[in-house]
């Protein structure tokens, strides 16, 4: 069996920070990590493979220094790592994403044996589109299994795969066919510790490089800015409130002065809200 | 166990793991280094100056693409009390010069260079990848090093502690004591981001230009400590550090002296309107010569912070960390050219070589100058900052009163908030400690 | 959205996406459509929300707003469509077949895209749930157009095209995004991030019934079973008019009973910052926020929370925002509305017992008066 899993590298969000004046993304000492829903991917990828055998490829697409995502998941025990860059790919939306993703994974499968199922993340927490799967799946015409929470069987030789699927209000059992595109649901599983030897060989690998062109990507027209549909326009911080809240001085009340205060400024405010409650209740069902 | 066998194990990234590594890969020697942290830097808390010289002998073009802040061309000290701060400014054009002496750097950036560094040089590098013990052979000398992954355990012939201050490995494995309380000061550290030409306007800069502050007085609370502010290209580095006993003995946060410090009138407006993004606390072994601990022994040798050798005087460390690092690299690369196996017998050379350098001589100079004010630090840190605050301010106020009555004033304050004997002796010993 | 650090220089060559003229056969795509999402038997009221958005759209670029229903046969897509009228559409497109009955990847596929191929929509609004998510990008895909996720804004310029508003960056800064010489259209919209607009008794306009040419057994992907929801699972968070929070200033979990006990004497949903889930004190179906739920409450009460900004932009829709936090300076006293710095831990036991007083039986009895 072949897997290909789809990794992102992203720059940690919690520690992003923008400039104040010019609304600019500060990079500066910003770290980079895996873009963590798709350690969940990564993870159901290893387990299959311990269970029916095979090997699990990584492909990002990124920068040079992207490298260091696939060295981290070759760290966790994939069994090698393909990245996809060339500034021919700068400003990929998530459809022109798709297609060179799509394109290196055929491209894997000439070379190292065609994939069964394709892995990738819930979403990015970066683009955070959550488009990039399904749009592979589309391209390399795969069935599509999103927010899938566990995949409950797989028969290689029927090339049968059963799953649990996330969806509004419950959970999906479906039964589909190999070749697939699995989007894996967060919290699912957590990330293994690869072994000494695991994380020695990660260290020495060669990682696969590809331009567009090594990757078979004929048409650049639709690849980067120029494949991309959408156009971002304009960036700009979120506005800020122009009053502050109004504080409700605490000095020297009793607590229950205080609530009473507190509901006093409520229902001044929302008038209705009071009748509401006393009679139908918030609406929620309760704690 | 993993089957490979390697010629030497590196246990940490950090400034003295790196030059060991990479003068040992450099040499030809089959070289693994572990790491904790997720990457190299990531643990890694420095104020940060990084010493050009010490790094030129490790690698000579660092200039060329090494993630440096600034350049230093301004020093000041500063001795402050609650309200003011008296110092002594030293810049000079000098620093511009071609290849400058110092420069600030991001400990998190500039680590993940120099790596990068050691692994074009050839060794390999293992992140995430604790080391939990020494392994031995029967006579006792070390053969490798277990890991955190799955316990397993890898060999070489000889194992570098380059671990930093905390060093659980060597004090675990016995090799050295605990460093004691008083021999390690806890540090604290603020990143607080500010726009480039903020830095620039607010400290007189121009290009990559630089400055640093040092600072003694009250806001160590009467405790050993100092105060730190350096400029980065975007940001400011500052912090505080005070020994570890001290801060036992009384009960004081390092993060209300942080507060302290950042809120003295002196620094706020340095570091007004800036984006805090980062809060970091690390140890610093202070405790100078006397607490220098069994450099090396069979099949391992100690550097850096691990080994104690930092001097808190001068306010160095990374740059004897690396030296070390170097030193202890060569003298392994000459053994391994003997063909002559790693026991303590042969890895002196270290030691004699490391005898030999600034790092020994540097820290045996000010041996007994981390006890003095230590034991004094009442004293230095709390009465004269405070005398000399007064005086200052008795000499610049013009306040109709006559020039003689007030130099008997500040006299006159010396003398009570110290007495003439007290001050004498504390020049005397401050001085003797100093030769 | 971009995948790949846009610092790069763009690649050589000229820019598609830059054109302003649209390309001859696009200039027949007109209207704005609404995907309506028929979750067994109910619509999930996401739709209505973005009937209300695509309305304003649709009244500014003068055309016409359709709904899209793709369900079984019979009543309940039936209602789906009268509701669709009552949320505001002119139009009502309907593919009713078996097919349809669970959500299902390719014939939901196909028959959007067929729809759009056939009609020739502007502009195509779905929701951001599991299920408009996994349609969005199959059908962009297949239809070789742009698609703007999770939007928190959305207009129209004066020439015409959607301006579609989203956060990027974690949440620290928002960026618009233009499709210019694709169509349609494609943007999801989070539930909660639009206001409900009012229903109308409407009469039913007009429905063009469509077709599906697909066969069961074309299809490969089978439904084997649905497991719904347990009740405690199904935190009704998004659509609750009074959401009280706790955050990581509760200081562990054995105070989160101080938050659930407001919620019940309120009747109020309960729900919370991100790290409470990371550290297992709350599921993750009540966090609020960037990658939680959005909410719009009447009434949001937020006890030690600073007000991150990917906890902020779940709460912003919020009529009435109450934060009580030790610390004056905390950032959610910026967009919060009444602040209170003080203890929580202390503080919402006796506002709890403030509020059951107050809308105890003895008082309604006055209110009602
Ligand atoms: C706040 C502060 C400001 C400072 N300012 C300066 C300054 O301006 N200039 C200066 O020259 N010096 C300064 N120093 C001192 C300087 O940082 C240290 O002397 C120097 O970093 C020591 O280098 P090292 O390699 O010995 O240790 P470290 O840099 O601490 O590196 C040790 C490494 O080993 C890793 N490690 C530890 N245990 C294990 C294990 N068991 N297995 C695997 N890996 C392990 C750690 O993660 C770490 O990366 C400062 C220190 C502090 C705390
Ligand atoms: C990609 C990404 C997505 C994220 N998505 C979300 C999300 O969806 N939702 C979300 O909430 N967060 C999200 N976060 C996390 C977010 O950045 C913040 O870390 C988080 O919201 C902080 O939670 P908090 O306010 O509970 O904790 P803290 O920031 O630690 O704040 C605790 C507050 O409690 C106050 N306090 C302390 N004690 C008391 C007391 N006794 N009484 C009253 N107040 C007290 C403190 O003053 C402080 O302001 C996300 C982060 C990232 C990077
Ligand atoms: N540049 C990329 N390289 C590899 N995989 C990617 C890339 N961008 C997105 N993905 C995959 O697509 C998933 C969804 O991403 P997104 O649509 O950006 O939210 C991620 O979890 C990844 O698995």
């Amino acid at each position: 069996m072949h897997i290909v899993v789809c990794i992102k590298q992203v720059p940690d969000s919690a520690q992003i920070r923008v400039h104040p004046v010019t609304n600019t993304i500060m990079r500066q000492g910003v770290p980079t990590i895996i873009n963590p829903y798709d350690l969940f991917a990564l993870e159901a990828a290893l387990t299959l493979r311990d269970i029916d055998g095979g090997e699990v490829t990584v492909l990002t697409m990124g920068p040079p220094m992207a490298e260091d995502a696939l060295r981290k998941a070759l760290t966790y025990g994939a069994d090698r790592a393909v990245l996809l860059t060339d500034r021919f790919f700068a400003g990929s939306d998530t459809l022109a994403t798709s297609f060179a993703l799509a394109q290196a994974i055929g491209k894997i499968g000439e070379t190292f044996g065609p994939p069964d199922i394709v892995f990738t993340g819930k979403q990015t927490i970066d683009g955070d589109t959550a488009q990039v799967g399904p749009g592979i799946a589309k391209r390399l015409d795969f069935l599509q299994l999103t927010y899938v929470a566990r995949i409950a069987s797989l028969d290689l030789d029927a090339r049968e795969i059963k799953v649990e699927r996330r969806a509004e209000g419950g959970m999906q059992m479906l039964k589909s066919k190999l070749p697939c595109l699995i989007t894996m649901l967060e919290g699912v599983n957590v990330i293994r510790r690869g072994s000494l030897h695991d994380a020695l060989r990660a260290a020495r690998s060669q990682i696969v490089k590809w331009s567009a062109g090594e990757a078979g990507i004929e048409d650049l027209g639709k690849c980067g800015l120029r494949g991309s549909p959408t156009v971002v326009k304009r960036v700009f911080a979120p506005s800020s409130r122009a009053e502050k809240a109004v504080q409700i001085d605490t000095a020297d009340k009793a607590l229950r002065d205080l609530a009473d205060e507190l509901i006093a400024a409520i229902f001044a405010r929302q008038p209705a809200l009071e009748h509401e409650l006393a009679f139908e209740g918030g609406s929620g069902q309760g704690a | 166990m993993v089957e490979e066998k390697f010629d030497a194990i590196v246990i940490g990234a950090g400034m003295a793991g790196n030059a060991a590594a990479f003068t040992m890969a450099s040499g030809g020697l089959k070289v693994l280094q572990l790491e904790r942290g997720e990457y190299p830097g990531s643990k890694n808390v420095q104020g940060a100056i990084m010493y050009a010289n010490m790094l030129e002998k490790i690698i000579p073009d660092f200039r060329d693409d090494a993630p440096l802040e600034r350049h230093l061309i301004e020093q000041r000290f500063w001795m402050m009390d609650n309200t003011s701060h008296a110092g002594i400014h030293y810049r000079s054009d000098d620093f511009n010069e071609a290849k400058p002496n110092r420069y600030t750097i991001i400990r998190a950036q500039f680590d993940k260079w120099f790596s990068r560094k050691v692994r074009e040089a050839g060794a390999t590098l293992l992140c995430e990848t604790t080391a939990t013990e020494l392994v031995y052979d029967i006579t006792d000398k070390v053969i490798g090093v277990r890991t955190d992954r799955a316990g397993e355990r890898i060999l070489a012939d000889v194992v570098v502690l380059a671990e930093g201050v905390n060093g659980l490995l060597g004090t675990r494995s016995g090799l050295r004591e605990t460093p004691r309380p008083e021999t390690v000061a806890l540090a604290v550290k603020e990143m607080h981001f500010l726009p480039e030409e903020v830095i620039e306007q607010r400290f007189g800069l121009k290009g990559n230009e630089g400055c640093v502050i040092e600072a003694a007085g009250t806001i160590s609370r009467s405790m050993t400590g100092l105060a730190f502010l350096y400029t980065n290209r975007e940001s400011i580095s500052l912090g505080i550090g005070c020994l570890v006993s001290d801060f036992a003995a009384t009960m004081e946060s390092p993060y209300a002296l942080l507060e302290g410090f950042k809120n003295h009138p002196s620094v706020r407006a340095l570091i007004a309107g800036s984006e805090l993004k980062e809060y970091a606390a690390h140890l610093i072994p202070e405790g100078g010569y006397k607490a220098i601990p069994q450099l090396f022994g069979d099949g391992w040798v100690a550097v850096g912070d691990a080994a104690q050798l930092n001097n808190a005087v001068h306010r160095e460390g990374s740059n004897l960390a690396m030296t070390s690092g170097r030193i202890a690299g060569e003298a392994i690369v000459q053994v391994k050219c003997r063909n002559a196996p790693m026991t303590k017998r042969n890895l002196v050379l270290y030691k004699t070589m490391l005898d030999d350098s600034f790092v020994l001589k540097d820290l045996r100079k000010h041996k007994d100058m981390p006890a003095l004010l230590h034991t004094n630090s009442h004293n230095f840190f709390m009465r004269y900052p405070q005398l000399i605050s007064l005086a200052a301010q008795n000499l610049v106020r013009v306040d109709g009163t006559p020039k003689i009555d007030k130099e008997k004033a500040t006299t006159a304050a010396f003398i009570k908030g110290r007495s003439r004997w007290g001050l004498v002796s504390d020049a005397l010993r401050l001085a003797l400690a100093w030769r | 959205m971009s995948s790949v650090n846009r610092e790069t220089p763009p690649a050589a060559g000229g820019r598609a996406g830059m054109k302003k003229d649209l390309p001859e056969h696009f200039q027949a795509y007109r209207h704005v459509w609404v995907f309506i999402e028929l979750e067994r038997g109910e619509v999930h009221p996401v739709s209505f929300e973005l009937l209300g958005e695509g309305r304003k759209l649709a009244d500014k670029l003068g055309v016409q707003l359709a709904g899209v229903v793709l369900g079984p046969p019979g009543e309940a897509s039936w209602y789906a469509v009268a509701q669709a009228f009552a949320y505001g559409a002119d139009l009502v497109y309907i593919v009713e077949t078996p097919l349809l009955a669970d959500y299902r990847n390719e014939p939901f596929t196909r028959a959007m895209t067929d729809l759009v191929n056939q009609y020739k929509p502007e502009i195509l609004l779905l929701g951001a749930t599991m299920r408009g998510r996994d349609l969005a990008g199959s059908v962009a895909t297949t239809l070789l157009t742009g698609l703007t996720a999770d939007c928190t804004q959305l207009d129209v310029d004066p020439d015409g095209s959607l301006a579609a508003t989203r956060p990027t960056f974690g949440g620290s800064l928002l960026c618009t995004i233009y499709t210019l010489n694709c169509r349609p259209q494609m943007a999801t919209v989070r539930p909660r991030v639009m206001a409900m607009p009012p229903r109308m008794d409407k009469p039913v306009g007009k429905v063009v019934q469509h077709k599906l040419s697909m066969l069961e057994d074309e299809i490969v992907t089978k439904v084997l079973g649905f497991l719904p929801d347990t009740q405690s699972v199904k935190a009704n968070l998004a659509y609750a008019d009074v959401v009280v929070a706790g955050g990581l200033g509760l200081g562990g979990a054995e105070n989160l009973q101080v938050v659930t006990k407001l919620a019940r004497a309120l009747g109020a949903e309960y729900g919370c910052s991100r790290p409470l889930v990371q550290k297992g004190w709350m599921p993750a179906e009540r966090q609020i926020g960037q990658t939680g739920k959005t909410i719009r409450p009447k009434l949001y009460i937020a006890a030690g929370i600073s007000g991150a900004i990917q906890h902020r932009v779940g709460i912003e829709g919020a009529d009435l925002i109450v934060a009580i936090n030790t610390d004056a300076n905390a950032p959610i006293f910026d967009f919060a509305h009444i602040g209170i710095a003080t203890d929580a831990i202390r503080f919402l036991p006796a506002l709890t017992e403030a509020f059951t007083r107050r809308l105890s039986p003895h008082n309604r009895d006055k209110l009602a008066s």
